[in-house]
């Protein structure tokens, strides 16, 4: 009965944000959403790496662009939809994420959160040269101009981020429930003690890599198509690894909850910023909150949440 | 294309490019090599300090690079605040593996975002005698914004070096580095060294930044080049030896300088960060490593 819960939430949200476009037509509200849902995806996918093993992933933007990147090659070269687009740039920053996960052998701690920002900056300059793609001054992108069972083009990328945050935060739950997120635990506490307890360290930080890496992919796949633009400078933007960092680290690390309440408060936030005062202020504000929290409170909103109710209780 | 000139003028241009490169990644050769504190701050502390330069430059018409030697004090004193609060926030806590990290990638963005408030995207140069003139050694072009900032760039890491080498408190941040129990127990207090020592890291900034001024207009998000940049000189270096830091300076300086030639600019930057990320698969403990 308890397994069934979080399946029957999940796709209770979904049915509600379908609800939903069926009777909002504000494009702005969509828009600004379709960006929240991003972080909660992005945050998600950071915090299966970086809060489950503690392996400070900085190259965020390398996974999210390399799917966005791979989404362009494959609408230029055969028109491909969306669908095909997503599972293609999943695909590919999932494999860079298995990458990733056989360089943490050699890496640890500081050296691979650098390795990390290295390899954004290395894809960055590749993309900066690759011309079918856009090279330096980027390409724009054509919408299709109808889509099914949506009245507006808006609305349908709406519904594919809801899809993919469920999924992404379903997939983060389901870890943190299994042996798989006890053995993520065991690595983040003690590496080498939990490899002599015969927890497969290498297998598993590759699957949160790997599982990391596709996520971000896949949320990178649609960002051409809901900006209508890929140029390198906003698919390699710093502010995603700033973002998918705080987010996680605001909300709370440990638990699957703790990253979707950041990118929800931090995602809104952020967006009424944009608009009400400037975008360089609200970066600054994410810069200080995060800052803030790591010093004051390490465990996050969630955690401190849990500790003034373990307080009531005693 | 390929010619012995350019070459030539490409080795050298990378060669004292490299110079100003060991005086941008000293700091971190001190902070990370020797206190294993993973300062990604550092580089927008020198684009802090080219600020600050620029600051000075266009208010009393200063030249840079005293402006540079000047702001030390202030960066010192940052540097030691910023220490501060990281020992008692992470280090005492035993937490500065991933939270410390964060924390200075938080600062790294205020300071970024900061400067981005305060003087925009525009590129800030300045004007100094020595900019835009060159000399002329058959047939080798030296363009003097390079030279003079190599040359200080030396200067700084050969005082460095005679200060960790030399001197009472060099000694203790070099013993801190190797066993700060048993500087313990010589009567030493390792946080005041480290202090010390972190304080140094961050003035070295405002001179660097003074140099970065110097060589290239300036535009508060260009930092984030650098972290590829110093943190694979330090690692190539060796974690933490000055002289391996000249070396691995140099190398990295003529390796990007022959890119831009040979490849064009737009690659330039691939190589540190491509370097960077040899150094770690191949050889994590640098080419003068202990």
């Amino acid at each position: 009965m308890q397994r069934c819960v979080p399946v029957v939430l999940a796709l209770s949200i979904i049915g509600l944000g379908l609800l939903l476009t069926a009777t909002v037509e504000n494009r702005y509200f969509y828009f600004a959403t379709y960006v929240i849902l991003q972080y909660v995806v992005l945050a998600t996918a950071w915090n299966i790496l970086g809060g489950y093993t503690g392996y400070v992933n900085f190259g965020t933007p390398a996974f999210f662009a390399l799917g966005a990147y791979m989404a362009t090659f494959l609408m230029r070269a055969y028109h491909a939809p969306l669908p095909v687009q997503l599972l293609a740039g999943g695909l590919i920053s999932g494999l860079l994420g298995l990458g990733i996960g056989y360089l943490t052998l050699r890496l640890k701690g500081v050296f691979f959160s650098i390795a990390t920002l290295a390899l954004t900056v290395v894809l960055q300059t590749v993309m900066i040269n690759w011309e079918f793609v856009g090279g330096a001054k980027g390409l724009s992108i054509m919408r299709p101009a109808t889509v099914l069972f949506f009245s507006s083009y808006v609305k349908f990328l709406f519904a594919v981020m809801l899809c993919l945050a469920v999924a992404s935060v379903t997939i983060a739950w389901w870890l943190e429930h299994s042996w798989i997120g006890r053995g993520l635990a065991a690595i983040r506490d003690n590496e080498e003690a939990a490899e002599c307890m015969a927890v497969p360290t290498l297998k598993l930080k590759i699957l949160a890599t790997t599982v990391s890496g596709a996520l971000m992919g896949m949320a990178g796949a649609p960002f051409p198509l809901h900006v209508t633009l890929i140029e390198p400078t906003s698919a390699f933007n710093l502010d995603y690894a700033v973002n998918s960092l705080a987010m996680p680290m605001i909300g709370g690390t440990t638990t699957w909850l703790g990253p979707v309440v950041g990118a929800i408060l931090l995602g809104t936030a952020q967006q009424t910023a944009t608009v009400t005062i400037s975008s360089a202020l609200n970066l600054l504000i994410v810069g200080v909150v995060l800052v803030a929290f790591v010093i004051l409170a390490p465990e996050g909103l969630v955690g401190l949440v849990r500790r003034l109710v373990q307080r009531e209780r005693a | 294309m390929f010619s012995f000139e350019l070459l030539l003028n490409a080795v050298a241009a990378g060669l004292l490019l490299g110079g100003f490169y060991a005086a941008v990644s000293l700091g971190i050769s001190v902070t990370f090599g020797l206190l294993e504190v993973a300062n990604i701050a550092h580089p927008v502390f020198i684009i802090a300090g080219a600020y600050g330069a620029y600051a000075l430059n266009t208010a009393f018409a200063l030249d840079p690079i005293l402006a540079g030697l000047l702001l030390t004090p202030i960066f010192y004193g940052l540097g030691v605040v910023i220490y501060r609060i990281y020992y008692v926030s992470f280090e005492q806590r035993g937490e500065e593996s991933l939270r410390g990290l964060v924390f200075f990638f938080g600062l790294m963005f205020i300071v970024e975002v900061s400067l981005l408030l305060v003087y925009g995207v525009d590129y800030r140069m300045i004007e100094t005698p020595y900019i835009g003139r060159s000399v002329l050694i058959g047939p080798l072009g030296i363009s003097l914004r390079l030279f003079v900032p190599c040359v200080v760039g030396v200067v700084l890491t050969l005082v460095v070096y005679l200060f960790l080498a030399k001197t009472f408190y060099g000694r203790a941040i070099m013993g801190v580095s190797q066993d700060s129990l048993a500087l313990r127990l010589m009567g030493a207090d390792p946080v005041h060294i480290k202090t010390i020592a972190f304080g140094l890291a961050v003035a070295t900034t405002s001179l660097a930044g003074a140099l970065l001024l110097v060589i290239a207009p300036v535009e508060p998000s260009i930092g984030r080049e650098y972290i590829g940049r110093v943190f694979a000189i330090t690692v190539l270096g060796g974690m933490g030896s000055i002289g391996g830091t000249l070396v691995a300076a140099l190398i990295l300086g003529v390796a990007e300088s022959l890119t831009a030639t040979f490849s064009g600019p737009s690659w330039s930057l691939a190589v540190s960060f491509g370097l960077l990320l040899l150094a770690l698969a191949v050889r994590p403990s640098g080419l003068f490593g202990r």
